[in-house]
C-alpha cells in the first residue's frame, strides 16, 4: 500500500477534527474494508484514522422495541450478544454467516454499511427492517443511506455512530455464499414488523446494490409463509451476471433464499 | 516391521518445526545488503512494447536499478527452454515461440514481466515501479483454443503458424477404425477439462546472492528440484557454469507441479543480482501467483469408444486440444501427450486406441504440469465415457467397468504403456462394500421421499508413476534422464545421514526415507537424517513430482543402503572373526547367527573411520552412494465412489460419502499415504465442483485471487473413508507405487458422475458451480 | 513513520515502521517471528492469523498501528518451553499438516475455535470455523481430526489447573 498517516482517536470530535486536518483522509474501525483496499492501492488515503477504539462507539443497547448497535461494534461481539439474539436473532445469524471467523473478530458494522458493497450483508438487513443510520451529524433511514454501487449518503468527515433497528414480529435472513471471496452471492432478509408490514431485501444480486423485492413482499404480505412464493418468479433484468452466477439463476435464488428466509423466521 | 520401521505410521519428524513457527522458508531468510525486486507486468495479453522509460524512478531515493528486457537479452541470458521434444504427425518438430525471461518487444499473456525495479525495501520497489512508464502498442488477443485456431486469428509466435505447437498422434488409426467398423454401440462425448491454478499455499520466491571474489552464484528458491534448476540455469540460461551455482530450495510450502519449472523471476534475480552486486530477494504474492504460475489442464475433447453386442470395449478414439498458453513451459508439452494419451486404456482392455493431441498457443499464462498431470485429463474422459456408456446400455456402472478389466498381467496397452500389476476388481469391491454400494436404490428413494436429488458416481483409475525410466523417456523426446541418486553416510559415531536428490515440500520424506533405514538397521529414526534440497550438499537429484519419491527417490537409498550394510557386514565379520555370510542385522546390532557374538552399528562404524582394522585391502569409512534407473513406470490404481445430494432449488452439492480404495504397493507410513490422499481427492473435488481459472475473450484473467478463484474450503470437502488393496510393484525391490497424486487422478471423475446421476442429465461441465448444476436440472 | 509499542508472545517490544507497515510485517520483518506467514494479499487464506487480545485475527488486515497496546500472540508463543501446545501436538499426532505453510495459522485458528466453543465442537462446526483458512496439501481431513481431538485435550488441561 502507499505510505499513509496513521492517527488513533480517542472520541468522535478527536476523529471529526483529525479528518478535517487531514488532506485525503479516511475513517477506519475494524479496517478490513479499507486496509484490502489499500493493499491493492486502489485507496490512497493521507491519513487514516482509527474509530475503532472510541468507546462510545462500541455496544449493543435494547430499549423498548428499539436494538441499537454502535458503528464499531464488530461482528463477533453482535453475534453473541443476547440482546441481538433475543430482539432480532436474525441479524445475529446474519453475522454468524458474514467473512469467516477471523473476519469477524474485526470487522464492524459501521465499516459494513459505509462501504456498501453490493454483496455484503448487513445492507439487506438495514433496508429490510428499515433501520436509521445515526452519525455524529444526522439521522438517515436505510432506503436514503444506501445510493448505489460503493456508494452511500454521508458525506466527506461524517462518522457513523449508531444503526437502531426496529424490533420486528419476525425476521430471518438465508444466503447462498459466494464460493470463492464468500461474500453474498445472493442473500434475503425477510421482515414482517410489529405494524404487519412486509419488507424483503437482497443482497448480492442488483447491478445496482442492495434492493428491496415487491413481488416477494406483495406475497409475503398475503399469507407469510415459504410455499407463498412457490408461484413468484423474480425478474432476472437489473440482476448481476458473472462467472460464479449468471443472472436468471441469482433471479431464483432470491425466491428461494426468500423462502428459506421465512422458514428461518418462522 | 519395528516400531518406526516400514509400514509403520510414524508421526512426523519435520512437524515440530512447522508446528512451532520455526520453519525456514524462502521469504524467511534475510541476507546482509539484501536489496529487493518488484516486477512491471504487462497489464495487456498481446501487445508492443513500444518503450520504457524508468528515469523517474532511478531517480527516487532507495532505488537500485531498473532493469529491462532489453538489457537481459543483451547479457546473453538464455530464453526459457522446454525440455520435451514433441515430434508431430508429419514428422516436424513442435514449434517453439522465443521466451527471454522479461519481454523486450512483445508481451503474450498478462503478468508477462517487461522490467524489474531493485531498490532497498519491498514498499519502495513498488513505489518505484509506478513510476516506471511503459508504452504499449496492443495488439488483437486470443483467450481460448477455438478461436486461437480459427483462421485469420492473432498469431502468437511467428514460429508458429496457425498458433500450432503440435499436431500429435499415438496408436493405430487403422485399427480403430476397423474395430468401430464392426461396432455393435458406439458411445461418444464431448468435454473440456477446466484450467487451474496450483495455489500452493506458499507463493514463490528466489534470494539471489552474487559473490564477485568467487564469481559464484548462491540461488534460495521455491524448487521442487534443485538439482535440476542449476541444471537448467546452467546449462541453457548462461547464468554460471554449475560449480559456480548453488541452489538451495529450504522448507517449500506446496508444489503440486507448479514449482518444478525453472521461472523468470529467478533468473531475473540471479542476473541482477550480479548486476547490483547485493543480494535481491523477490517474494511473490498471490496475484503474482496467479499470473505466473505455470497453469494446469485446459482440454477439449471428443471421445468415442466402439462396443461389440457383448458390452465388451472394442475400440477408442480421441481427439484432444491441449492449451499451452503463451509460452512452452519447462515440461509442458509432454503433459497432454506421453502423460495424458499414454493412459487412454484406462483399467481396460481396450484393443485399438488412437489419439490425436493438438496443442495450441493462446495469450494465457503459460500451462504445465499441475497434480496428475496428463493423467487426471486421461482417467476424467475415460470414466465419463465409460459412466456414459453404462447409462447408454442402462447397465450398472460397475458392472460394464468389470466386464472390461485388465485381468491378467503384464498387460501392454495399445498406447506404450505396459501395466506390470493390478488387480483392479479388488479395489472395486473393496470401494463398492465401503459405501454399501447394493443399498444405494434403496437410498436413492429414501432421499427422493424427502424432495433430495441423490447420485452416486465412480472411477476407477490408473496412472503411470514413478517417473521414469530413462531410457524410455529419452526415446520418446525427454532431454533428462529421470533417475535418482542417493547417498548414505554412517557417522564415526553410528548415526546416518540419508542425501536424496529427492525433495520434500510437504510429503514427509524426512519421516518415511528414515523409515527405510530403521528399517534396515533397526536404529531408532531419531538416529537418521535426511538432507535435501541443496546443490551443494547433495551429489545430484532430478526432484520431486509424479509420484516419484518412493519409487524411485527411496529406491536409490535402498540400493545405496545395500552397499553400506556390505560394507559393514565385512568389517563386523572381520571384528567377530566369523564368516561375511554368517552377519545378520537386528535391532542396531550386526550378529553372528546361530551365536551370541555381535557388534552394535556404533562401534562398526568407528572401526570404518579409525581403519585400524579393518580387512586388507578395505578402504576406510562407512559412506556409499547410489543412481537407480527405473526400469518401468509404477502403475498405482483404484476405485472411488462419491455419493453426494443436489439441492434442486439451488443446485447445491453436499456430499454423503466418499469412499477410495487404492492399490499402491507397498505402504512406507499408511499414516503418511493417506494424507496424500486426502489432499489429493481434495483438488480433484476442487477441480469437479469449485476451481476454474477463467480469461476473458481480450485474454484478461477473470480469477487472479481468492476473491473469484474458488479453492476448497473445509466446508466444502467431506471426511474420507480410505481402504489399501495391495498388489506389489514387481519394478522395484519395495514393491511400492506411488501415492502422491492419485487422488487428484481419480475425483473428479467421481463427482461429475455422482450428480449427473443425481440429476438425470449428463451434459454437465466441470467445475460443477450450483449455476450450472441448477440450468442442467431446470435447463 | 511511528514507533509501535506493544506485547508480542509476553515480551513488551517496540517497533519504528513506517504507518502503512500492516501487523504481519511487523512480525515478520521487524521482529524476526517468521512464523507467521503470507499467502495471500485479499484476507481469504489465514496463513497470517494470529491472536489479538484472545482473538483470532488476520494480520494481514491490521495495521501496526492499530496493534499498538494490543496484546499479541503468535504460532511462536503458545509452546510453554519445551512442552508444546495441545493443539501443536494434536496436528502432529494427527498428521494434521504436510508443507507447514498454511498450519501457524491453521493453528491459532484452532485454538480460537476451541477457545470460543469449548467442548461443543463436532466435525460440521470445526469445518464451518476453518472457513478463513486454506490449505492446499491435507484436504482438511486430518486438520479436523486434530482439532476435534485437541478439544478434548484443552478441556482436559483445563479441568486439571
Amino acid at each position: 500500500m502507499y505510505e499513509t498517516t496513521y492517527h488513533r482517536a480517542s472520541s468522535v470530535d478527536e476523529a471529526a477534527a483529525l479528518f478535517s486536518k487531514g488532506s485525503d483522509a479516511k475513517f477506519l474501525a475494524g479496517g478490513h474494508t479499507l486496509i484490502p483496499v489499500m493493499k491493492q492501492r486502489l485507496a490512497s488515503p493521507s491519513d487514516v484514522i482509527d474509530i475503532g477504539k472510541i468507546k462510545d462507539l462500541i455496544g449493543v443497547q435494547l430499549s423498548g422495541d428499539t436494538l441499537v448497535i454502535k458503528a464499531a461494534t464488530t461482528y463477533y461481539d453482535i453475534m453473541t450478544n443476547a440482546d441481538v439474539k433475543k430482539a432480532v436473532p436474525a441479524i445475529a445469524h446474519l453475522t454468524s454467516v458474514l467473512g469467516d471467523p477471523a473476519v469477524r473478530a474485526r470487522g464492524t458494522i459501521g465499516g459494513s454499511i459505509a462501504n456498501n458493497d453490493p454483496a455484503a450483508d448487513f445492507p439487506a438487513a438495514l433496508i429490510s427492517l428499515g433501520a436509521t443510520v445515526k452519525t455524529n451529524k444526522r439521522s438517515i433511514a436505510a432506503e436514503d443511506f444506501f445510493k448505489g454501487l460503493f456508494t452511500t449518503a454521508l458525506e466527506d468527515g461524517e462518522i457513523i455512530t449508531e444503526v437502531s433497528f426496529p424490533v420486528p414480529e419476525k425476521a430471518g435472513y438465508a444466503k447462498m455464499r459466494h464460493p470463492a471471496s464468500r461474500f453474498a452471492l445472493t442473500g434475503v432478509f425477510v421482515t414482517k414488523t410489529k405494524g404487519g408490514d412486509v419488507r424483503v431485501a437482497a443482497t448480492g444480486a442488483s447491478q445496482s446494490g442492495v434492493m428491496r423485492v415487491s413481488a416477494i413482499e406483495a406475497a409475503l404480505k398475503s399469507n407469510w409463509s415459504a410455499s407463498a412464493l412457490d408461484g413468484v418468479s423474480v425478474s432476472a433484468s437489473g440482476l448481476l451476471s458473472d462467472i460464479h452466477g449468471s443472472a436468471d439463476y441469482r433471479a431464483n435464488l432470491v425466491k428461494v433464499m426468500a423462502q428459506r428466509a421465512v422458514q428461518a423466521a418462522g | 516391521m519395528g516400531m518406526e520401521g516400514i509400514g509403520a505410521s510414524v508421526v512426523r519428524k519435520e512437524d515440530k518445526r512447522f508446528i512451532t513457527g520455526k520453519g525456514r522458508y524462502v521469504d524467511d531468510i534475510k541476507m546482509v545488503g539484501m536489496t529487493y525486486a518488484h516486477f512491471i507486468r504487462s497489464p495487456h495479453a498481446h501487445a508492443k512494447v513500444k518503450s520504457i522509460d524508468s528515469s523517474a524512478a532511478e531517480a527516487m531515493p532507495g532505488v537500485v536499478a531498473v532493469l529491462t528486457g532489453k538489457q537481459i537479452v543483451d547479457d546473453k541470458v538464455g530464453n526459457l527452454i522446454c525440455g520435451w521434444a514433441i515430434t508431430s504427425k508429419d514428422g516436424s518438430p513442435m514449434k517453439m515461440g522465443a521466451w527471454p525471461a522479461m519481454a523486450p518487444e512483445t508481451v503474450r499473456f498478462v503478468g508477462q514481466a517487461v522490467a524489474v525495479v531493485i531498490a532497498d525495501s519491498k514498499n519502495l520497489a513498488r513505489d518505484a515501479a509506478e513510476a516506471v512508464v511503459v508504452e504499449y502498442e496492443e495488439l488483437p488477443a486470443v483467450a481460448d483454443m477455438p478461436s486461437a485456431l480459427k483462421p485469420g486469428a492473432p498469431q502468437l509466435h511467428p514460429e508458429a503458424p496457425g498458433n500450432v505447437v503440435y499436431d500429435w498422434h499415438i496408436g493405430d488409426e487403422a485399427a480403430v477404425g476397423a474395430a468401430f467398423s464392426k461396432a455393435a454401440h458406439v458411445v461418444s462425448l464431448e468435454l473440456t477439462n477446466n484450467r487451474l491454478a496450483p495455489n500452493a499455499m506458499e507463493p514463490r520466491a528466489a534470494i539471489a546472492d552474487y559473490d564477485a571474489a568467487e564469481e559464484h552464484f548462491t540461488l534460495y528458491t521455491t524448487s521442487q528440484n534443485p538439482h535440476v534448476a542449476r541444471l537448467v540455469l546452467s546449462a541453457f540460461y548462461n547464468i554460471a557454469p554449475e560449480h559456480k551455482l548453488r541452489v538451495i530450495a529450504p522448507d517449500v510450502g506446496g508444489g503440486f507441479g507448479s514449482k518444478i519449472f525453472i521461472y523468470p523471476e529467478e533468473m531475473v534475480a540471479l542476473w541482477a543480482s550480479k548486476k547490483v552486486g547485493r543480494p535481491v530477494k523477490w517474494t511473490g504474492d498471490r496475484t503474482e501467483a496467479f499470473l505466473t504460475d505455470a497453469h494446469g489442464r485446459d482440454h477439449i475433447s471428443k471421445a468415442e469408444m466402439a462396443f461389440d453386442a457383448d458390452h465388451k470395449m472394442l475400440g477408442l478414439r480421441v481427439k484432444t486440444h491441449a492449451n499451452f498458453g503463451a509460452y512452452m513451459s519447462l515440461f509442458s508439452s509432454s503433459v497432454p501427450t506421453y502423460l495424458y494419451a499414454t493412459l487412454l486404456s484406462g483399467q481396460y482392455n481396450i484393443p485399438a486406441i488412437y489419439a490425436e493431441v493438438m496443442g495450441v498457443y493462446t495469450n494465457t499464462t503459460p500451462v504445465d504440469a499441475y497434480r496428475g498431470a496428463g493423467r487426471p485429463e486421461a482417467s476424467y474422459l475415460l470414466e465419463r465415457l465409460v459412466e456414459t456408456a453404462a447409462r447408454q446400455f442402462k447397465m450398472d456402472p460397475a458392472e460394464l467397468r468389470r466386464k472390461n478389466f485388465i485381468t491378467q498381467f503384464p498387460h501392454q496397452t495399445p498406447v506404450i504403456m505396459a501395466y506390470d500389476t493390478g488387480d483392479f476388481n479388488a479395489s472395486l469391491d473393496a470401494a463398492m462394500k465401503a459405501i454399501d454400494y447394493a443399498g444405494f436404490p434403496a437410498r436413492k428413494a429414501a432421499a427422493k421421499a424427502q424432495g433430495k436429488l441423490r447420485g452416486i458416481g465412480l472411477s476407477c483409475y490408473i496412472e503411470a508413476c514413478g517417473i521414469a525410466p530413462s531410457k524410455a523417456v529419452g526415446s520418446l523426446g525427454a532431454g533428462v534422464g529421470l533417475w535418482e541418486s542417493a547417498e548414505i553416510r554412517v557417522n564415526p559415531v553410528g548415526t546416518i545421514e540419508v542425501l536424496t536428490g529427492s525433495h520434500s515440500h510437504g510429503q514427509g520424506h524426512e519421516t518415511t526415507f528414515c523409515q527405510l533405514i530403521a528399517e534396515r538397521l533397526g536404529v531408532p529414526i531419531s538416529q537418521v537424517s535426511i538432507v535435501h534440497g541443496d546443490t551443494d550438499k547433495v551429489q545430484f537429484g532430478m526432484g520431486t513430482y509424479g509420484s516419484r519419491s518412493a519409487a524411485v527417490g527411496l529406491t536409490a537409498i535402498l540400493k545405496a543402503m545395500e552397499k553400506v550394510e556390505a560394507k559393514a557386514k565385512k568389517i563386523a565379520a572381520h571384528a567377530l572373526e566369523a564368516s561375511e555370510g554368517d552377519i545378520v542385522i537386528e535391532n542396531g546390532e550386526f550378529k553372528v547367527t546361530g551365536t551370541d557374538k555381535s557388534i552394535a552399528l556404533p562401534m562398526v562404524a568407528l572401526a570404518a573411520y579409525t581403519a585400524h582394522n579393518l580387512p586388507d585391502g578395505m578402504e576406510p569409512g562407512l559412506k556409499e552412494s547410489a543412481f537407480y534407473d527405473p526400469t518401468n513406470f509404477t502403475f498405482p490404481a483404484g476405485t472411488y465412489i462419491c455419493e453426494l445430494e443436489v439441492d434442486e432449488a439451488t443446485g447445491k452439492t453436499s456430499f454423503v460419502n466418499f469412499v477410495a480404495a487404492d492399490d499402491f504397493g507397498r505402504l512406507i507410513n499408511p499414516m503418511i499415504v493417506e494424507g496424500q490422499v486426502h489432499g489429493g481427492l481434495v483438488q480433484g473435488i476442487g477441480q469437479a465442483l469449485l476451481e476454474h481459472a477463467i480469461y476473458d475473450s481480450n485474454g484478461q484473467p477473470v480469477t487472479a485471487s481468492f476473491m473469484d478463484y474458488a479453492m476448497p474450503r473445509a466446508d466444502d470437502v467431506p471426511s474420507f473413508k480410505l481402504s489399501h488393496t495391495t498388489t506389489l510393484c514387481p519394478g522395484n525391490p519395495l514393491g511400492v507405487k506411488g501415492c502422491g497424486e492419485a487422488g487428484a487422478i481419480g475425483a473428479s471423475a467421481a463427482v461429475i458422475n455422482a450428480i449427473t446421476d443425481a440429476i438425470g442429465n449428463n451434459k454437465l461441465e466441470m467445475p460443477a458451480t450450483p449455476d450450472r448444476v441448477w440450468h442442467a436440472i431446470h435447463g | 513513520m511511528s514507533t509501535v509499542k506493544l506485547t508480542v508472545n509476553g515480551k513488551a517490544v517496540s517497533a519504528e515502521v513506517e504507518d502503512r507497515t500492516l501487523l504481519v510485517h511487523l512480525l515478520r520483518d521487524h521482529l524476526n517471528l517468521t512464523g507467521t506467514h503470507v499467502g495471500c494479499d485479499t484476507s481469504q487464506c489465514g496463513a497470517c492469523v494470529v491472536h489479538i487480545d484472545g482473538r483470532a485475527v488476520k494480520s494481514c488486515t491490521v495495521l501496526a498501528g492499530q496493534a499498538a497496546g494490543a496484546n499479541v500472540t503468535t504460532i511462536e508463543g503458545i509452546a510453554r518451553g519445551d512442552e508444546l501446545h495441545p493443539m501443536q501436538a494434536a496436528f502432529r499426532d494427527n498428521h494434521g499438516l504436510q508443507c507447514g505453510y498454511c498450519t501457524p495459522g491453521m493453528i491459532m485458528s484452532a485454538i480460537d475455535i476451541v477457545h470460543r466453543h469449548g467442548g461443543e465442537l463436532d466435525e460440521a462446526t470445526v469445518r464451518e470455523e476453518l472457513e478463513g483458512n486454506i490449505c492446499r496439501c491435507t484436504g482438511y481431513h486430518n486438520i479436523v481430526k486434530a482439532v476435534l481431538d485437541a478439544a478434548g485435550r484443552m478441556k482436559v488441561a483445563q479441568a486439571a489447573e
